[in-house]
């Protein structure tokens, strides 16, 4: 259950249909840089609901086939140079959605329904090109009352860096709770954390209510700072120099690669 | 004006616009309308509730980041805003980019929660500070969220109103367009028939100016406001205030 960050990383296979969260959620960007590293191919990933560098770096390095997602945003470093550069040359599929119908689709996943009814959407474009989503009649309206079904979304693995675990792999994640939805939605769930702690964090009841049971996990490893150059939750820790760096060089595929080779390849900066 | 001044302005605008809301939401990058809520709330207590997605501090959701969907799809979020590398003169909004998707040049980020929020919460202010034919064109290439829906579908919420750098329309849900309701100092309506792609309603005559920003209201927003802020928006705060 607790391993190292290469081990975890291998348990993600080529094709993986992968769950990971936004920006303010605790992005495993130490995991995503061992995935890099081990050249993994044809990943699909799902932002929940929306993704950021993680899906860029990715992207960048040919790891990804599918993203499917509400946005990739890098926040104020935006465009996203490689994948504004994917979807031009039309190297990754996409299945762009809105934020709040990820969520349903895992919702339906996650209570073992094949699909979640949701308002909205109707007339949008999104819902025109969306592969999967159909507009249905809302069965307990007399009148003409359409909605439209989500399908569940059943990834493979949900990947994220939460604060602590302990050595039984119970996740605390306090009130982020679409981790919980996102990885009871999943097969299983691969997280990074900050710190390992001593002692069952179930034991305690004012923390057992943020807590992810390890019944949903299947792997953890420790790696502080595991956001970097992210950070985490929103709070203090972003890398603004080092997110300029990334702005500035990696407009070309050459500078990218570049980016790569001195800070994924040539291994973890401590 | 300089920028700040204006800036400054457009806060004490759409402040005044929340004044009547109780729960006032307002998107991550959005540092304008999110001093807004947060100086309606300090100078009139209303509204009440301020949520600042990606805030740590003013946000005050424990049920995960789909809690906010599930509050608008129960009425419990009065106001929200919008932006769009294109609106047009229906309202709708194109958050995906510019040409034929999927191929768009440039690509946005993306749709994120418009497609749902737009039908869900009644008032949606649409923001977007650049008045130019790029933004505000005849019809967008890509409906993000339309402005308008068919009489059956179901929608709460929709478009109060447009505001740019230049003036302010509120959209005539029964006529499905833009009215121009007030200009800024600076512009005029010329300017503003120059700089809009799309057609909307004007009195050529009498279309008000928009009124200068109650100094009280300043004077929150400078001594107040300023520290809430800059904790949300370090990099905005620091162009429009000097600390």
């Amino acid at each position: 259950m607790i391993m190292k960050i290469e081990e975890l990383a291998s348990l993600i296979k080529d094709g993986c249909k992968l769950a990971t969260p936004a920006d303010y959620s605790g992005v495993a960007m130490a995991v995503t840089r061992e995935l890099i590293r081990q050249k993994k191919k044809k990943l699909h990933i799902i932002g929940v609901p929306t993704s950021g560098l993680q899906s860029e770096l990715l992207i960048g390095a040919g790891c990804v086939s599918v993203l499917e997602s509400s946005a990739l945003t890098l926040g104020e470093y935006n465009p996203a140079p490689r994948f504004s550069a994917a979807i031009k040359s039309g190297s990754i599929k996409l299945i762009d959605a809105t934020c709040p119908a990820i969520h349903a689709g895992l919702q339906a996943s996650q209570k073992g329904l094949p699909f979640m009814p949701l308002r909205g959407i109707i007339g949008s474009d999104i819902l025109k090109n969306h592969p999967d989503w159909k507009v249905i009649q809302n069965p307990f309206s007399q009148d003409d009352d359409k909605i439209v079904a989500i399908p569940a979304i059943k990834p493979d693995v949900a990947l994220f860096h939460a604060p602590f675990a302990d050595r039984e792999g119970n996740v605390w994640v306090g009130r982020r709770r679409e981790l919980v939805h996102m990885t009871q939605a999943s097969k299983t769930a691969y997280v990074s954390v900050e710190k390992i702690v001593d002692g069952n964090l179930l034991d305690d009841e004012t923390l057992a209510a943020g807590v992810l049971p390890n019944l949903y996990v299947g792997a953890v490893a420790e790696a502080p700072s595991g956001c970097w150059p992210l950070s985490f939750w929103h709070g203090e820790g972003e890398d603004k120099e080092h997110l300029d760096h990334y702005k500035a060089v990696a407009g070309t595929q050459d500078g990218f690669d570049e980016y790569l080779q001195q800070f994924i390849f040539d291994g973890e900066i401590s | 004006m300089s920028d700040a001044s204006s800036k400054k302005a457009l806060i004490c605008f759409i402040a005044n616009l929340l004044r009547d809301c109780n729960h006032v939401a307002v998107g991550a990058s959005s540092p304008i309308p999110g001093a807004a809520a947060l100086l309606a709330k300090a100078a009139w207590s209303s509204p009440r509730h301020v949520n600042i997605l990606g805030s740590v501090k003013n946000n005050f959701l424990t049920n995960g980041s789909q809690e906010l969907f599930d509050c608008a799809a129960q009425g419990r979020i009065d106001a929200f805003f919008l932006g769009g590398g294109q609106i047009d003169g229906s309202a709708n909004i194109n958050l995906m980019g510019r040409g034929e998707y999927p191929n768009n040049t440039p690509r946005w980020p993306g749709t994120f929660g418009s497609a749902y929020l737009y039908f869900l919460i009644p008032k949606v202010i649409l923001f977007r500070e650049e008045h130019s034919r790029r933004v505000l064109v005849d019809t967008v290439d890509f409906v993000s969220a339309p402005g308008c829906s068919a009489p059956e579908t179901y929608r709460t919420g929709g478009p109060y109103g447009l505001l740019t750098n230049k003036a302010f329309f509120k959209f005539e849900k029964e006529k499905g367009c833009f009215s121009l309701k007030s200009i800024h100092a600076g512009s005029s309506l010329e300017d503003i028939l120059d700089n809009t792609g799309f057609d909307f309603l004007y009195d050529k005559e009498n279309t008000p100016a928009t009124p200068e920003p109650n100094p009280e209201l300043l004077k929150v927003l400078e001594n107040e406001v300023s520290v809430k802020i800059r904790d949300v928006y370090p990099q905005f705060s620091d162009t429009i205030f000097t600390h």
